[in-house]
């Protein structure tokens, strides 16, 4: 197959990359330019999208003996990520720009292109695996529990599983990969993994925001409506934030309060008791299935659900409802916000995700009183 | 075979001079030591001032040899901006134009955002040609605070030839020193050290010679603050231990090159003028960039609306024909061309340009098969669309 690998500049990507190659692949490497600043040689490197994180990919390149080509996306990065986080922000959501990323650009722009220009398949350095079933393709968790990926593919669509390809997803940890890349001489075997979100470098997301959003003030108020404090912007918030509130009345049970609910309309934010972030049911009008949909969904299914990158999966009755695919949990689970994409599972295989549009309380207002 | 038409972004050293700058590498002796041998090497260095000195009609010592063309653009920028400012702090006033390489807009960027230099860019009509008219109201208006001008030679993504003479002209009536980034155009046209010009870059792996090497040519007039301190070797402009092999091999590529642009240019206008009909012909909706202005005859850049140039460049290295979208960049990003943007092209269309720079010993042949693999590859990339 003609192969083109994905290279981040990391570690993860390049041996994905090296073993395309040893499975006979013909390959050619594509790093992905996708801010328009990307900084110098001195600002170091992040584990992708730096100028010294595209030499890193050019060396591994060069090392496997492939040819190596920079590709700009920076364009499209900007309008489907970097303009999609601030918009999210401002409606009052809390998006996963990494996971737009897989979506809109990995394996939507950059496979469209590939496959234009003649390629067969994209390779990236992700840990999860396809497996095959009566002939369809299914996309499953890694064996390697602390680096399954499986949910920020969750995104991916039947056709685009038929062109990817994750040589390294079943590999049981992180460390094999590490020795791996310096058993091949490739000198980003200790690179550190990437972290944050790569558009904005100092992990300072709300001061980021704050650049791009004007002040709004409004309201702090309790589950009741009544006014606790008042603050500059809904974008300083996020579902599930304790600090930075600036409440000076106590609330009545002596306890901290949460950020429950952002209302970027009436420009309010709702808090509560730690208690009342526990979510029992949650649903989005835009989902996907991964691979061959399920016959009935209409059926209520027991399934898992997962809401972040590294959260634990929570068993659920999962059904589509009057056109949104919701789950209901079987525990209450804490740390959902509407934004997030919620994948859901049935044993290791993904089964498809939506975007958190609503949320159920399992706990009622009155409580607070 | 690889068909290697990106001679604009280096070009083959003769071999004639490769074979005699290994040998003179070998030699000991430093140009500026009182012995035996650092005479030797003195002796080499200044041989290959005068030879230089000979091509550009200047005089040697007008030649300052630097590390390349960006040192030399740096070290007349920053060098002639210092002086007028340190003369006058008024005077400071940088005109240039955005079609310019980096290697002029960045060192003037950085004089406006950490020494206070205040920035004329000139425009340009569509075809990359400079508005000197622009130029002549500008000056008559503004001449007392004008520290200098600095407008290239040839325009290195398009291959434009600017008319320096006329540029030169309007500024000396003002007493304006004028500097000219004429890397582009060694090589390719007649270049000599105009009477007037205060100052002009020129690097040697551009016509023949070795990466690492190139020369500001600075009129004896010239007033200028060095850039580089450190022994002041080079007459107290540029402090560091002179590369005599380097300065030798410029000299004789140099002179190589010359000759080739006086006795050859009619055979590769010709050359040139089959391959921009041969592709008007085969893709009806490319564009010439420069159009109708004049430009050298080794240089024809195109946009191919629809597609974007990394598409492209992807597509004729598998077929092993090596082109560029314009000047090579930091990483190996294909960007959007500032050149053409100036020119005032949309983002798309500069998006998908495709530079073909033809070198001294490029045949007919050679044009014939980047043409015959174009229309696949045209066709593919348009497939693949804008993605950028």
């Amino acid at each position: 197959m003609k192969v083109l690998a994905a290279m981040s500049g990391g570690v993860d990507s390049a041996v994905a990359a090296a073993r395309a190659v040893d499975a006979g692949h013909e390959v050619v490497g594509v790093h992905l330019a996708l801010s328009r600043n990307s900084g110098t040689l001195r600002t170091g490197s992040r584990g992708c999208c730096t100028i010294e994180d595209s030499m890193d990919a050019q060396r591994v390149s060069a090392l496997l003996g492939i040819k190596y080509f920079v590709w700009d996306f920076s364009e499209r990065f900007k309008m489907e990520v970097v303009d999609d986080f601030i918009q999210e922000y401002e409606a009052g959501r809390t998006p996963n720009p990494c996971m737009r990323c897989n979506e809109r650009i990995k394996f939507a722009a950059l496979l469209e292109k590939a496959l234009a220009l003649g390629f067969d398949a994209v390779c990236t350095g992700h840990y999860a695996t396809l497996e095959e079933h009566d002939g369809n393709l299914e996309l499953h968790r890694s064996p390697a529990t602390a680096k399954d990926q499986s949910y920020v593919l969750g995104v991916l669509t039947t056709e685009q599983l038929k062109h990817v390809l994750f040589p390294i997803g079943a590999e049981s940890d992180k460390a094999t990969i590490r020795q791996e890349a310096a058993d091949r001489g490739l000198a980003v075997a200790q690179k550190p993994d990437s972290y944050d979100i790569c558009f904005i470098p100092d992990g300072d997301t709300q001061g980021w925001l704050g650049e791009k959003l004007q002040e709004e003030p409004g309201d702090i108020v309790d589950r009741n409506g009544r006014k606790v404090s008042s603050h500059t912007g809904t974008h300083n918030f996020t579902v599930g934030q304790r600090k930075g509130l600036h409440i000076e009345q106590p609330a009545k049970d002596g306890k901290p309060r949460y950020v429950l609910e952002i209302k970027p309309a009436t420009r309010t934010v709702v808090v509560g008791p730690q208690a009342a972030l526990a979510i029992k049911e949650l649903g989005g009008q835009r989902f996907t299935w991964c691979g061959v949909a399920p016959q009935n969904p209409e059926i209520p299914f027991e399934a898992e659900v997962q809401v972040r990158a590294h959260a634990e999966p929570v068993a659920c009755t999962a059904m589509l409802r009057d056109g949104e695919l919701m789950v209901i949990t079987h525990e209450p689970i804490l740390g959902v916000a509407p934004g997030q994409t919620a994948v859901i599972y049935v044993g290791t295989r993904v089964l498809g995700q939506f975007t958190i549009d609503r949320t159920v309380s399992a706990v009622s207002p009155e409580s607070d009183e | 075979m690889t068909i290697y038409l990106d001679h604009a972004a280096t070009t083959a050293i003769y071999p004639a001079v490769a074979a005699r700058l290994v040998e003179d590498m070998q030699k000991l002796g430093n140009p500026s030591s009182i012995h035996s041998l650092g005479q030797s090497a003195r002796g080499m260095l200044e041989s290959a001032r005068e030879d230089l000195a000979g091509v550009l009609g200047c005089d040697r010592n007008e030649v300052i040899f630097t590390s390349g063309g960006t040192e030399a653009d740096n070290l007349a920028i920053k060098g002639l901006y210092w002086k007028a400012t340190n003369v006058d702090p008024q005077r400071n006033i940088i005109v240039s134009a955005y079609t310019e390489h980096h290697a002029v807009i960045d060192p003037i960027e950085w004089l406006e955002k950490f020494q206070g230099a205040r920035v004329h860019w000139l425009g340009v009509d569509e075809r990359g040609v400079l508005d000197l008219a622009e130029l002549a109201n500008f000056l008559a208006e503004n001449s007392s605070q004008v520290a200098l001008v600095s407008l290239m030679w040839v325009n290195n993504e398009t291959g434009v030839l600017n008319d320096i003479e006329r540029v030169v002209q309007i500024a000396s009536s003002y007493q304006v020193p004028v500097h000219t980034d004429a890397v582009a155009a060694f090589g390719h046209t007649k270049v000599v050290f105009l009477p007037g010009l205060t100052a002009m870059s020129l690097s040697a792996h551009k016509v023949g010679g070795p990466v690492g090497v190139g020369a500001l040519i600075v009129s004896r007039a010239a007033k200028m603050i060095s850039v580089q301190q450190g022994g002041g070797q080079e007459r107290d402009l540029r402090g560091g231990t002179m590369n005599a092999p380097g300065a030798r091999a410029f000299a004789s590529a140099a002179v190589l090159s010359a000759a080739k642009v006086h006795d050859e240019a009619a055979s590769r206008q010709v050359l040139l003028d089959y391959l921009v009909e041969e592709v008007s012909k085969a893709i009806p909706s490319a564009r010439f960039s420069r159009g109708s202005a004049p430009g050298i005859p080794d240089l024809a850049h195109f946009t191919f609306p629809g597609c974007s140039g990394d598409s492209m460049l992807y597509l004729f290295d598998q077929q092993n024909v090596c082109v560029s979208t314009g000047s090579a960049c930091t990483a190996g990003v294909a960007r959007a061309s500032h050149v053409l943007l100036a020119m005032g092209r949309s983002e798309e269309e500069a998006t998908g340009t495709l530079r073909i720079s033809l070198g001294r010993d490029t045949t007919r042949s050679e044009i014939d098969e980047f043409l015959a693999t174009l229309p696949a590859v045209h066709a593919a990339a348009l497939k693949a669309g804008l993605t950028a």
